[in-house]
Protein backbone atom coordinates (compact mmCIF):
# COMPACT_ATOMS: atom_id res chain seq x y z
CA UNK A 1 0.00 0.00 0.00
CA UNK A 2 1.47 3.60 -0.65
CA UNK A 3 1.68 6.25 1.67
CA UNK A 4 0.07 9.15 1.01
CA UNK A 5 1.22 11.43 3.71
CA UNK A 6 4.54 10.54 5.91
CA UNK A 7 5.60 13.22 8.38
CA UNK A 8 8.70 12.17 11.02
CA UNK A 9 9.47 14.40 13.77
CA UNK A 10 7.46 17.19 12.33
CA UNK A 11 8.41 20.74 14.77
CA UNK A 12 7.56 23.96 14.26
CA UNK A 13 8.34 26.97 16.45
CA UNK A 14 6.80 30.43 15.10
CA UNK A 15 8.86 33.66 15.75
CA UNK A 16 7.47 34.65 18.57
CA UNK A 17 8.50 31.64 20.27
CA UNK A 18 4.77 29.64 20.45
CA UNK A 19 5.80 25.77 19.96
CA UNK A 20 2.89 24.53 17.64
CA UNK A 21 4.26 21.15 16.87
CA UNK A 22 6.41 19.20 19.14
CA UNK A 23 7.93 16.01 16.49
CA UNK A 24 5.19 15.04 15.30
CA UNK A 25 5.27 10.77 13.00
CA UNK A 26 2.15 10.37 11.41
CA UNK A 27 1.01 8.13 8.30
CA UNK A 28 -2.05 8.44 5.91
CA UNK A 29 -2.21 5.56 3.68
CA UNK A 30 -3.20 5.87 -0.32
CA UNK A 31 -7.57 5.88 -0.34
CA UNK A 32 -7.32 6.65 3.69
CA UNK A 33 -10.14 8.48 4.72
CA UNK A 34 -8.24 10.06 7.95
CA UNK A 35 -9.47 12.44 10.52
CA UNK A 36 -6.95 14.88 12.80
CA UNK A 37 -8.71 15.82 15.34
CA UNK A 38 -7.61 18.15 18.14
CA UNK A 39 -8.67 20.90 20.41
CA UNK A 40 -7.74 24.85 19.14
CA UNK A 41 -4.17 25.42 18.85
CA UNK A 42 -3.28 21.93 19.34
CA UNK A 43 -1.49 22.23 16.24
CA UNK A 44 -4.13 21.03 12.90
CA UNK A 45 -3.83 23.62 10.91
CA UNK A 46 -0.05 24.07 11.28
CA UNK A 47 0.34 20.84 10.19
CA UNK A 48 -1.78 21.33 7.21
CA UNK A 49 -0.10 24.40 6.32
CA UNK A 50 3.54 22.14 6.52
CA UNK A 51 2.18 20.13 4.49
CA UNK A 52 0.59 23.16 1.76
CA UNK A 53 4.00 24.61 2.37
CA UNK A 54 2.11 27.81 3.67
CA UNK A 55 3.91 27.29 7.11
CA UNK A 56 7.77 26.74 7.19
CA UNK A 57 8.65 23.90 9.37
CA UNK A 58 11.52 24.13 11.98
CA UNK A 59 12.80 20.42 11.48
CA UNK A 60 11.54 17.24 10.70
CA UNK A 61 10.72 15.09 7.01
CA UNK A 62 7.75 15.39 5.25
CA UNK A 63 6.73 13.00 2.33
CA UNK A 64 4.07 12.80 -0.01
CA UNK A 65 2.85 9.75 -1.98
CA UNK A 66 6.77 8.90 -0.91
CA UNK A 67 8.39 11.95 -2.65
CA UNK A 68 9.97 14.75 -0.25
CA UNK A 69 8.30 18.07 -0.36
CA UNK A 70 11.56 19.60 -0.58
CA UNK A 71 13.57 18.00 -3.34
CA UNK A 72 10.43 16.87 -5.24
CA UNK A 73 8.22 20.71 -4.83
CA UNK A 74 6.34 20.52 -7.64
CA UNK A 75 5.11 16.76 -8.07
CA UNK A 76 4.33 17.06 -4.34
CA UNK A 77 1.99 20.31 -4.68
CA UNK A 78 0.63 18.83 -7.44
CA UNK A 79 -0.82 16.13 -5.97
CA UNK A 80 -2.17 18.33 -3.06
CA UNK A 81 -5.72 20.04 -2.94
CA UNK A 82 -5.82 22.24 0.02
CA UNK A 83 -9.03 23.61 1.79
CA UNK A 84 -8.67 25.84 4.16
CA UNK A 85 -10.29 26.68 7.04
CA UNK A 86 -10.42 30.02 6.27
CA UNK A 87 -12.21 31.98 2.76
CA UNK A 88 -9.00 32.59 0.74
CA UNK A 89 -10.42 33.14 -2.51
CA UNK A 90 -10.48 36.70 -4.26
CA UNK A 91 -14.39 37.52 -3.30
CA UNK A 92 -14.80 39.40 -6.24
CA UNK A 93 -14.16 37.30 -8.68
CA UNK A 94 -16.50 35.19 -10.42
CA UNK A 95 -17.99 31.76 -9.04
CA UNK A 96 -16.59 29.94 -12.04
CA UNK A 97 -13.39 32.38 -12.46
CA UNK A 98 -12.21 31.21 -8.78
CA UNK A 99 -12.53 27.36 -9.75
CA UNK A 100 -10.93 28.56 -13.76
CA UNK A 101 -8.35 30.96 -12.50
CA UNK A 102 -7.17 28.13 -10.19
CA UNK A 103 -7.06 25.17 -12.82
CA UNK A 104 -4.94 27.54 -14.53
CA UNK A 105 -2.59 27.67 -11.56
CA UNK A 106 -2.24 24.20 -12.23
CA UNK A 107 -1.47 24.21 -15.59
CA UNK A 108 -4.81 23.12 -17.14
CA UNK A 109 -5.75 24.47 -20.31
CA UNK A 110 -8.62 26.81 -20.10
CA UNK A 111 -10.71 24.70 -22.31
CA UNK A 112 -10.49 21.28 -19.43
CA UNK A 113 -10.26 23.82 -16.89
CA UNK A 114 -13.81 25.09 -18.09
CA UNK A 115 -15.25 21.44 -17.81
CA UNK A 116 -13.66 20.77 -14.55
CA UNK A 117 -15.26 24.18 -13.14
CA UNK A 118 -18.72 22.68 -14.45
CA UNK A 119 -18.10 18.93 -13.14
CA UNK A 120 -17.36 20.10 -9.23
CA UNK A 121 -19.61 22.99 -9.58
CA UNK A 122 -22.51 20.75 -10.39
CA UNK A 123 -21.84 18.27 -8.13
CA UNK A 124 -21.49 20.74 -5.45
CA UNK A 125 -24.67 22.54 -6.57
CA UNK A 126 -23.21 25.96 -7.32
CA UNK A 127 -23.77 25.94 -10.89
CA UNK A 128 -26.68 27.79 -11.14
CA UNK A 129 -24.97 30.54 -9.42
CA UNK A 130 -21.09 30.14 -11.75
CA UNK A 131 -21.86 34.13 -13.05
CA UNK A 132 -22.17 35.66 -9.51
CA UNK A 133 -19.54 37.04 -7.37
CA UNK A 134 -18.39 35.02 -4.94
CA UNK A 135 -18.83 36.97 -2.27
CA UNK A 136 -22.42 37.55 -2.98
CA UNK A 137 -22.79 33.45 -1.95
CA UNK A 138 -23.60 32.08 1.73
CA UNK A 139 -21.29 31.22 3.94
CA UNK A 140 -22.13 26.89 3.35
CA UNK A 141 -21.63 27.89 -0.39
CA UNK A 142 -18.51 29.44 -0.02
CA UNK A 143 -17.18 26.45 1.61
CA UNK A 144 -18.31 24.42 -0.96
CA UNK A 145 -16.59 26.70 -3.64
CA UNK A 146 -13.58 26.34 -1.98
CA UNK A 147 -13.93 22.26 -2.09
CA UNK A 148 -14.60 23.02 -6.10
CA UNK A 149 -11.57 25.06 -6.34
CA UNK A 150 -9.54 22.40 -4.47
CA UNK A 151 -10.41 19.61 -6.33
CA UNK A 152 -10.41 21.81 -10.07
CA UNK A 153 -6.95 19.92 -10.84
CA UNK A 154 -8.18 16.61 -9.19
CA UNK A 155 -5.11 15.91 -6.50
CA UNK A 156 -4.65 12.53 -5.23
CA UNK A 157 -5.00 14.09 -2.31
CA UNK A 158 -7.14 16.22 -0.33
CA UNK A 159 -6.93 18.39 2.67
CA UNK A 160 -9.89 19.72 4.47
CA UNK A 161 -9.77 21.83 7.02
CA UNK A 162 -13.01 22.21 9.20
CA UNK A 163 -14.57 21.93 5.74
CA UNK A 164 -18.20 22.19 7.24
CA UNK A 165 -17.51 25.08 9.89
CA UNK A 166 -20.55 26.63 10.34
CA UNK A 167 -22.90 25.24 7.51
CA UNK A 168 -26.27 23.58 8.32
CA UNK A 169 -27.04 19.92 9.00
CA UNK A 170 -28.78 19.47 5.82
CA UNK A 171 -25.61 20.74 4.15
CA UNK A 172 -23.38 19.24 6.25
CA UNK A 173 -24.75 15.77 5.21
CA UNK A 174 -25.09 16.09 1.51
CA UNK A 175 -21.44 17.60 1.50
CA UNK A 176 -20.28 14.00 3.64
CA UNK A 177 -22.18 12.02 1.24
CA UNK A 178 -19.83 13.94 -1.40
CA UNK A 179 -17.00 13.84 0.17
CA UNK A 180 -17.33 9.75 0.68
CA UNK A 181 -18.04 9.17 -3.01
CA UNK A 182 -15.17 11.26 -3.99
CA UNK A 183 -12.79 9.03 -1.22
CA UNK A 184 -14.57 5.68 -2.75
CA UNK A 185 -13.51 7.02 -6.11
CA UNK A 186 -9.75 6.73 -5.08
CA UNK A 187 -8.78 10.20 -3.39
CA UNK A 188 -7.16 10.36 -0.20
CA UNK A 189 -8.56 12.41 2.27
CA UNK A 190 -7.83 14.45 5.28
CA UNK A 191 -9.85 16.20 7.45
CA UNK A 192 -10.08 17.76 10.52
CA UNK A 193 -13.13 19.02 12.24
CA UNK A 194 -14.92 19.80 15.43
CA UNK A 195 -18.09 17.86 14.91
CA UNK A 196 -16.42 14.54 16.05
CA UNK A 197 -19.78 12.67 14.83
CA UNK A 198 -18.57 14.02 11.07
CA UNK A 199 -15.26 12.22 11.98
CA UNK A 200 -17.04 9.00 13.05
CA UNK A 201 -19.36 8.96 10.35
CA UNK A 202 -16.03 9.40 7.44
CA UNK A 203 -13.12 8.53 8.88
CA UNK A 204 -11.04 5.00 8.92
CA UNK A 205 -8.39 6.29 10.97
CA UNK A 206 -8.13 8.65 13.14
CA UNK A 207 -4.97 10.79 15.09
CA UNK A 208 -5.80 13.40 18.01
CA UNK A 209 -3.07 15.75 18.41
CA UNK A 210 -2.75 18.29 21.39
CA UNK A 211 -0.89 20.60 22.69
CA UNK A 212 1.89 19.90 19.78
CA UNK A 213 2.02 16.17 20.20
CA UNK A 214 0.61 13.11 18.43
CA UNK A 215 -1.23 11.28 21.98
CA UNK A 216 -3.61 9.03 19.75
CA UNK A 217 -3.41 7.55 16.12
CA UNK A 218 -5.56 4.15 15.62
CA UNK A 219 -8.68 2.92 13.45
CA UNK A 220 -11.38 4.46 13.92
CA UNK A 221 -12.88 0.84 15.04
CA UNK A 222 -9.73 0.25 17.37
CA UNK A 223 -10.62 3.70 19.08
CA UNK A 224 -14.10 2.93 19.32
CA UNK A 225 -13.61 -0.49 21.09
CA UNK A 226 -11.36 1.34 23.87
CA UNK A 227 -14.61 3.05 25.55
CA UNK A 228 -15.21 2.04 28.87
CA UNK A 229 -19.20 2.61 29.03
CA UNK A 230 -21.66 3.80 26.76
CA UNK A 231 -24.58 5.93 27.80
CA UNK A 232 -27.90 5.35 26.05
CA UNK A 233 -31.46 7.27 25.81
CA UNK A 234 -34.35 4.66 25.48
CA UNK A 235 -37.83 6.25 24.69
CA UNK A 236 -40.82 4.33 25.52
CA UNK A 237 -44.06 3.79 23.91
CA UNK A 238 -46.09 4.35 27.35
CA UNK A 239 -46.09 5.77 30.64
CA UNK A 240 -42.86 4.26 32.39
CA UNK A 241 -44.08 4.71 35.71
CA UNK A 242 -41.86 3.53 38.90
CA UNK A 243 -38.13 3.38 38.32
CA UNK A 244 -37.55 0.25 36.85
CA UNK A 245 -35.43 -2.44 39.47
CA UNK A 246 -32.70 -3.65 36.88
CA UNK A 247 -30.52 -5.86 37.97
CA UNK A 248 -27.80 -6.25 36.12
CA UNK A 249 -24.04 -6.07 36.58
CA UNK A 250 -22.52 -2.63 34.77
CA UNK A 251 -25.77 -1.06 34.11
CA UNK A 252 -27.44 1.68 35.78
CA UNK A 253 -30.74 3.24 34.94
CA UNK A 254 -31.88 6.75 35.52
CA UNK A 255 -35.37 8.03 34.79
CA UNK A 256 -34.73 11.22 32.72
CA UNK A 257 -38.81 11.75 32.56
CA UNK A 258 -42.22 9.68 32.02
CA UNK A 259 -41.31 8.30 28.86
CA UNK A 260 -37.50 7.96 28.28
CA UNK A 261 -34.67 6.10 30.45
CA UNK A 262 -30.94 7.09 30.81
CA UNK A 263 -28.95 3.52 30.81
CA UNK A 264 -25.33 3.39 30.90
CA UNK A 265 -23.62 0.37 30.52
CA UNK A 266 -20.28 -0.71 30.76
CA UNK A 267 -18.04 -2.52 27.98
CA UNK A 268 -18.91 -6.05 28.96
CA UNK A 269 -22.26 -5.46 28.49
CA UNK A 270 -24.77 -6.22 26.30
CA UNK A 271 -27.89 -3.72 25.81
CA UNK A 272 -29.90 -6.70 24.48
CA UNK A 273 -29.96 -7.66 28.24
CA UNK A 274 -31.38 -4.44 29.20
CA UNK A 275 -34.27 -4.91 26.52
CA UNK A 276 -35.50 -8.33 28.08
CA UNK A 277 -35.57 -6.73 31.70
CA UNK A 278 -37.35 -4.03 30.49
CA UNK A 279 -39.55 -5.76 28.27
CA UNK A 280 -40.27 -8.05 31.69
CA UNK A 281 -41.06 -5.26 33.57
CA UNK A 282 -43.38 -3.72 31.10
CA UNK A 283 -41.95 -1.29 29.46
CA UNK A 284 -41.69 -0.94 25.59
CA UNK A 285 -38.68 0.85 23.95
CA UNK A 286 -39.52 2.34 21.10
CA UNK A 287 -36.11 4.28 20.05
CA UNK A 288 -32.87 4.26 21.28
CA UNK A 289 -29.92 6.96 20.83
CA UNK A 290 -26.43 7.96 22.46
CA UNK A 291 -27.02 10.17 24.64
CA UNK A 292 -23.09 11.65 23.55
CA UNK A 293 -21.31 10.71 20.45
CA UNK A 294 -18.84 8.43 20.99
CA UNK A 295 -16.06 9.65 19.45
CA UNK A 296 -16.82 12.61 21.70
CA UNK A 297 -16.48 10.83 24.75
CA UNK A 298 -12.95 9.52 23.78
CA UNK A 299 -11.93 12.26 22.38
CA UNK A 300 -12.68 14.41 25.80
CA UNK A 301 -11.13 11.40 27.95
CA UNK A 302 -7.66 11.33 26.00
CA UNK A 303 -7.41 15.22 25.91
CA UNK A 304 -7.98 14.75 30.18
CA UNK A 305 -5.84 12.24 30.23
CA UNK A 306 -3.50 14.56 28.38
CA UNK A 307 -3.56 17.26 30.80
CA UNK A 308 -5.10 19.59 28.41
CA UNK A 309 -7.30 21.93 29.75
CA UNK B 1 6.00 20.98 -13.93
CA UNK B 2 5.97 21.24 -17.76
CA UNK B 3 6.51 24.22 -19.70
CA UNK B 4 3.42 24.26 -20.94
CA UNK B 5 1.79 24.38 -17.68
CA UNK B 6 4.13 26.84 -16.57
CA UNK B 7 2.90 29.07 -19.66
CA UNK B 8 -0.78 28.43 -18.98
CA UNK B 9 0.22 29.46 -14.99
CA UNK B 10 1.76 32.49 -15.78
CA UNK B 11 -1.14 33.50 -18.45
CA UNK B 12 -3.59 33.01 -15.94
CA UNK B 13 -1.85 35.32 -13.46
CA UNK B 14 -1.52 37.92 -15.95
CA UNK B 15 -5.16 37.34 -16.98
CA UNK B 16 -6.14 37.73 -13.25
CA UNK B 17 -4.06 40.52 -12.86
CA UNK B 18 -5.83 42.44 -16.36
CA UNK B 19 -9.25 41.37 -15.07
CA UNK B 20 -8.79 43.35 -11.65
CA UNK B 21 -6.98 46.45 -12.50
CA UNK B 22 -10.16 46.37 -16.01
CA UNK B 23 -12.78 45.04 -13.37
CA UNK B 24 -12.12 48.90 -10.95
CA UNK B 25 -11.26 50.85 -14.70
CA UNK B 26 -12.77 54.02 -12.74
CA UNK B 27 -9.98 53.60 -9.99
CA UNK B 28 -7.14 52.29 -12.06
CA UNK B 29 -7.54 53.98 -15.50
CA UNK B 30 -9.58 56.49 -15.30
CA UNK B 31 -7.35 59.01 -12.29
CA UNK B 32 -4.26 59.31 -14.02
CA UNK B 33 -5.79 59.93 -17.37
CA UNK B 34 -7.67 63.28 -15.98
CA UNK B 35 -4.75 63.96 -13.53
CA UNK B 36 -2.11 63.91 -16.74
CA UNK B 37 -4.98 65.77 -18.76
CA UNK B 38 -5.06 68.28 -15.80
CA UNK B 39 -1.21 68.85 -16.18
CA UNK B 40 -1.80 69.00 -20.06
CA UNK B 41 -3.79 72.31 -19.25
CA UNK B 42 -2.50 74.09 -16.61
CA UNK B 43 1.31 73.75 -17.24
CA UNK B 44 1.67 73.00 -20.42
CA UNK B 45 -1.15 74.98 -21.99
CA UNK B 46 -1.89 77.71 -19.28
CA UNK B 47 1.41 78.23 -17.90
CA UNK B 48 3.84 76.89 -20.45
CA UNK B 49 2.61 79.60 -23.17
CA UNK B 50 4.25 81.90 -20.76
CA UNK B 51 7.58 79.80 -20.75
CA UNK B 52 7.77 79.67 -23.76
CA UNK B 53 10.51 76.86 -24.94
CA UNK B 54 12.31 74.51 -22.84
CA UNK B 55 15.43 72.35 -24.19
CA UNK B 56 14.53 73.83 -27.56
CA UNK B 57 10.84 72.55 -27.51
CA UNK B 58 7.74 74.77 -26.95
CA UNK B 59 6.86 73.58 -23.46
CA UNK B 60 3.93 71.31 -24.21
CA UNK B 61 6.23 69.08 -26.21
CA UNK B 62 8.90 69.38 -23.77
CA UNK B 63 6.70 67.83 -20.81
CA UNK B 64 4.72 65.55 -22.85
CA UNK B 65 7.53 62.68 -22.88
CA UNK B 66 7.84 63.34 -18.43
CA UNK B 67 4.69 63.13 -18.24
CA UNK B 68 3.85 59.95 -20.15
CA UNK B 69 6.47 58.23 -17.95
CA UNK B 70 4.99 59.45 -14.80
CA UNK B 71 1.49 57.71 -15.52
CA UNK B 72 3.85 55.04 -16.49
CA UNK B 73 6.24 54.61 -13.37
CA UNK B 74 3.26 54.89 -11.02
CA UNK B 75 0.84 52.82 -12.38
CA UNK B 76 3.32 49.80 -12.67
CA UNK B 77 3.94 50.56 -9.13
CA UNK B 78 0.55 50.79 -7.89
CA UNK B 79 -0.63 48.00 -9.79
CA UNK B 80 1.88 45.61 -8.01
CA UNK B 81 1.93 47.15 -4.86
CA UNK B 82 -1.58 47.04 -4.72
CA UNK B 83 -2.97 43.92 -6.17
CA UNK B 84 0.21 41.67 -4.30
CA UNK B 85 -0.36 43.57 -1.03
CA UNK B 86 -4.19 42.98 -1.14
CA UNK B 87 -3.43 39.25 -2.18
CA UNK B 88 -1.91 38.70 1.26
CA UNK B 89 -4.42 40.72 3.15
CA UNK B 90 -7.08 38.83 1.84
CA UNK B 91 -5.21 35.35 1.86
CA UNK B 92 -5.66 35.03 -1.83
CA UNK B 93 -2.13 35.31 -2.39
CA UNK B 94 -2.40 31.06 -0.67
CA UNK B 95 -4.11 30.21 -3.78
CA UNK B 96 -0.67 30.73 -5.78
CA UNK B 97 1.31 29.43 -2.77
CA UNK B 98 0.25 26.26 -2.52
CA UNK B 99 0.23 25.62 -6.39
CA UNK B 100 3.24 24.14 -8.85
CA UNK B 101 4.60 27.12 -9.75
CA UNK B 102 7.76 28.41 -9.84
CA UNK B 103 8.56 31.44 -8.08
CA UNK B 104 9.71 33.04 -11.01
CA UNK B 105 6.94 32.03 -12.88
CA UNK B 106 5.11 34.00 -9.78
CA UNK B 107 7.30 37.15 -9.96
CA UNK B 108 6.84 37.09 -14.08
CA UNK B 109 3.13 37.04 -13.88
CA UNK B 110 2.51 39.63 -11.65
CA UNK B 111 5.29 41.79 -13.15
CA UNK B 112 3.29 41.54 -16.75
CA UNK B 113 0.33 42.70 -15.10
CA UNK B 114 2.10 46.04 -13.40
CA UNK B 115 2.92 46.35 -17.28
CA UNK B 116 0.02 45.86 -18.50
CA UNK B 117 -1.87 48.48 -16.21
CA UNK B 118 1.36 51.09 -16.83
CA UNK B 119 1.37 50.43 -20.19
CA UNK B 120 -2.50 50.99 -20.42
CA UNK B 121 -1.95 54.28 -18.71
CA UNK B 122 0.52 55.32 -21.00
CA UNK B 123 -0.92 54.54 -23.69
CA UNK B 124 -4.32 56.53 -22.48
CA UNK B 125 -2.13 59.49 -21.84
CA UNK B 126 -0.19 59.61 -24.93
CA UNK B 127 -3.41 59.52 -27.18
CA UNK B 128 -4.72 62.41 -24.79
CA UNK B 129 -1.31 64.69 -25.09
CA UNK B 130 -2.49 64.33 -29.00
CA UNK B 131 -5.36 66.69 -28.21
CA UNK B 132 -2.17 69.23 -27.50
CA UNK B 133 0.19 68.68 -29.28
CA UNK B 134 2.09 66.90 -32.36
CA UNK B 135 3.93 63.63 -31.97
CA UNK B 136 6.50 63.12 -34.13
CA UNK B 137 8.79 59.90 -32.35
CA UNK B 138 12.38 60.28 -33.25
CA UNK B 139 13.46 57.01 -32.15
CA UNK B 140 11.19 54.38 -31.70
CA UNK B 141 12.92 51.62 -30.86
CA UNK B 142 14.69 53.72 -27.67
CA UNK B 143 11.53 54.65 -26.71
CA UNK B 144 9.78 51.65 -26.72
CA UNK B 145 12.31 50.24 -24.90
CA UNK B 146 13.09 52.78 -22.17
CA UNK B 147 9.62 52.72 -21.68
CA UNK B 148 9.06 48.81 -21.14
CA UNK B 149 11.95 48.43 -19.18
CA UNK B 150 11.37 51.29 -16.59
CA UNK B 151 7.74 49.83 -16.82
CA UNK B 152 9.36 46.33 -15.32
CA UNK B 153 11.32 48.34 -12.76
CA UNK B 154 8.89 49.46 -11.47
CA UNK B 155 6.48 46.74 -11.26
CA UNK B 156 9.79 44.61 -9.35
CA UNK B 157 9.56 47.72 -6.68
CA UNK B 158 5.95 47.75 -6.45
CA UNK B 159 6.44 44.12 -5.05
CA UNK B 160 8.92 44.61 -2.98
CA UNK B 161 7.09 47.23 -1.14
CA UNK B 162 3.87 44.79 -1.34
CA UNK B 163 6.11 41.95 1.22
CA UNK B 164 7.15 44.51 3.57
CA UNK B 165 3.99 46.07 4.01
CA UNK B 166 2.21 45.23 6.77
CA UNK B 167 -0.80 47.90 6.67
CA UNK B 168 -2.73 49.51 3.41
CA UNK B 169 -0.36 52.89 5.15
CA UNK B 170 2.23 51.04 4.08
CA UNK B 171 1.72 50.97 0.58
CA UNK B 172 0.93 54.52 0.19
CA UNK B 173 4.17 55.63 2.43
CA UNK B 174 6.76 54.84 -0.81
CA UNK B 175 4.88 56.26 -3.87
CA UNK B 176 4.36 59.15 -1.68
CA UNK B 177 7.04 59.74 -0.27
CA UNK B 178 10.33 58.55 -1.90
CA UNK B 179 8.33 57.99 -6.08
CA UNK B 180 6.38 61.01 -6.28
CA UNK B 181 8.94 64.08 -5.50
CA UNK B 182 12.04 61.55 -7.49
CA UNK B 183 9.88 61.76 -10.41
CA UNK B 184 9.13 65.33 -9.99
CA UNK B 185 12.90 65.82 -9.47
CA UNK B 186 13.71 63.99 -12.37
CA UNK B 187 13.15 66.55 -14.95
CA UNK B 188 9.67 65.86 -15.84
CA UNK B 189 9.01 69.65 -16.13
CA UNK B 190 12.20 71.50 -16.43
CA UNK B 191 15.30 70.88 -18.50
CA UNK B 192 18.58 70.11 -16.03
CA UNK B 193 20.35 72.94 -17.75
CA UNK B 194 18.66 75.42 -15.58
CA UNK B 195 19.54 74.16 -12.50
CA UNK B 196 22.80 75.43 -10.67
CA UNK B 197 25.55 73.22 -11.00
CA UNK B 198 25.20 71.68 -7.18
CA UNK B 199 21.92 70.34 -8.10
CA UNK B 200 22.70 69.14 -11.52
CA UNK B 201 25.24 66.77 -9.27
CA UNK B 202 21.96 65.86 -7.19
CA UNK B 203 19.90 64.96 -10.19
CA UNK B 204 21.88 62.49 -11.09
CA UNK B 205 21.81 60.96 -8.52
CA UNK B 206 18.12 60.00 -8.94
CA UNK B 207 17.58 57.30 -11.28
CA UNK B 208 14.37 58.19 -12.43
CA UNK B 209 16.02 61.76 -14.29
CA UNK B 210 17.89 59.07 -16.70
CA UNK B 211 14.96 57.41 -17.19
CA UNK B 212 12.69 60.44 -18.20
CA UNK B 213 15.48 61.99 -20.41
CA UNK B 214 16.06 58.36 -22.44
CA UNK B 215 12.31 58.22 -23.00
CA UNK B 216 12.36 62.30 -24.11
CA UNK B 217 15.15 61.50 -26.25
CA UNK B 218 13.59 58.36 -27.97
CA UNK B 219 10.37 60.86 -28.86
CA UNK B 220 12.24 64.16 -29.08
CA UNK B 221 15.55 63.78 -30.24
CA UNK B 222 16.99 65.23 -27.48
CA UNK B 223 18.25 64.75 -23.68
CA UNK B 224 20.02 66.60 -20.67
CA UNK B 225 22.05 62.92 -20.70
CA UNK B 226 23.79 60.15 -22.89
CA UNK B 227 20.79 57.33 -23.07
CA UNK B 228 23.62 54.66 -22.96
CA UNK B 229 23.73 55.73 -18.93
CA UNK B 230 19.72 55.36 -19.00
CA UNK B 231 19.51 51.87 -20.20
CA UNK B 232 22.96 50.82 -18.16
CA UNK B 233 21.15 52.04 -14.88
CA UNK B 234 17.97 50.54 -15.78
CA UNK B 235 19.37 46.93 -16.60
CA UNK B 236 21.34 47.28 -13.17
CA UNK B 237 18.44 47.96 -11.27
CA UNK B 238 16.21 45.71 -12.78
CA UNK B 239 19.22 42.51 -12.12
CA UNK B 240 19.15 43.63 -8.54
CA UNK B 241 15.74 44.25 -7.93
CA UNK B 242 14.70 40.58 -9.56
CA UNK B 243 17.05 39.16 -7.66
CA UNK B 244 15.75 40.82 -4.19
CA UNK B 245 12.18 39.81 -5.29
CA UNK B 246 13.00 35.82 -6.09
CA UNK B 247 15.02 35.63 -2.64
CA UNK B 248 12.53 37.23 -0.92
CA UNK B 249 9.83 34.65 -2.38
CA UNK B 250 11.71 31.95 -2.01
CA UNK B 251 12.56 33.17 2.34
CA UNK B 252 8.43 33.57 1.75
CA UNK B 253 9.01 36.62 3.44
CA UNK B 254 5.16 38.04 4.85
CA UNK B 255 4.15 35.15 2.71
CA UNK B 256 4.85 31.92 4.77
CA UNK B 257 4.48 31.37 8.46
Amino acid sequence: MTIAISIADLKKTYGNGFEALKGISLEVEEGDFFALLGPNGAGKSTTIGVLSTLVKRTSGKVQVFGKNVDTHIYETKYDLGLVPQEFNFNQFEKVQDVVITQAGYYGLPKKLAIKRSEKYLRKLGLWEKRDEQSRSLSGGMKRRLMIARALAHEPRLLILDEPTAGVDIELRRSMWKFLGDINASGTTIVLTTHYLEEAEQLCRNIAIIDDGLIIENTSMRNLLTQLDSETFILDSFTNIGNLPNVQIDGVSIRKLDDKSLEVTLSAENNINQVFIELDRMGVKVSSLRNKTNRLEQLFLSRLERNGSK
Amino acid sequence: MFDNHKYIAFKTIVTREVRRFSRIWVQTLVPPAITICLYFVIFGNLVGRRIGEMGGFQYMEFIIPGLIMMSVIQNSYSNVVSSFYSAKFQKTVEELLVAPIPNYIILSGLIAGGMCRGLAVGVIVTVMSLLFSDLNIQYPAITVSIILLTSILFSLAGFINAIFANSFDDIAIIPTFVLTPLIYLGGVFYSVQLLPTFWQIVSALNPIFYMVNAFRFGILGSSDIDVRWAFLILFIFIAVLYTCCIWLLRSGKGIRT
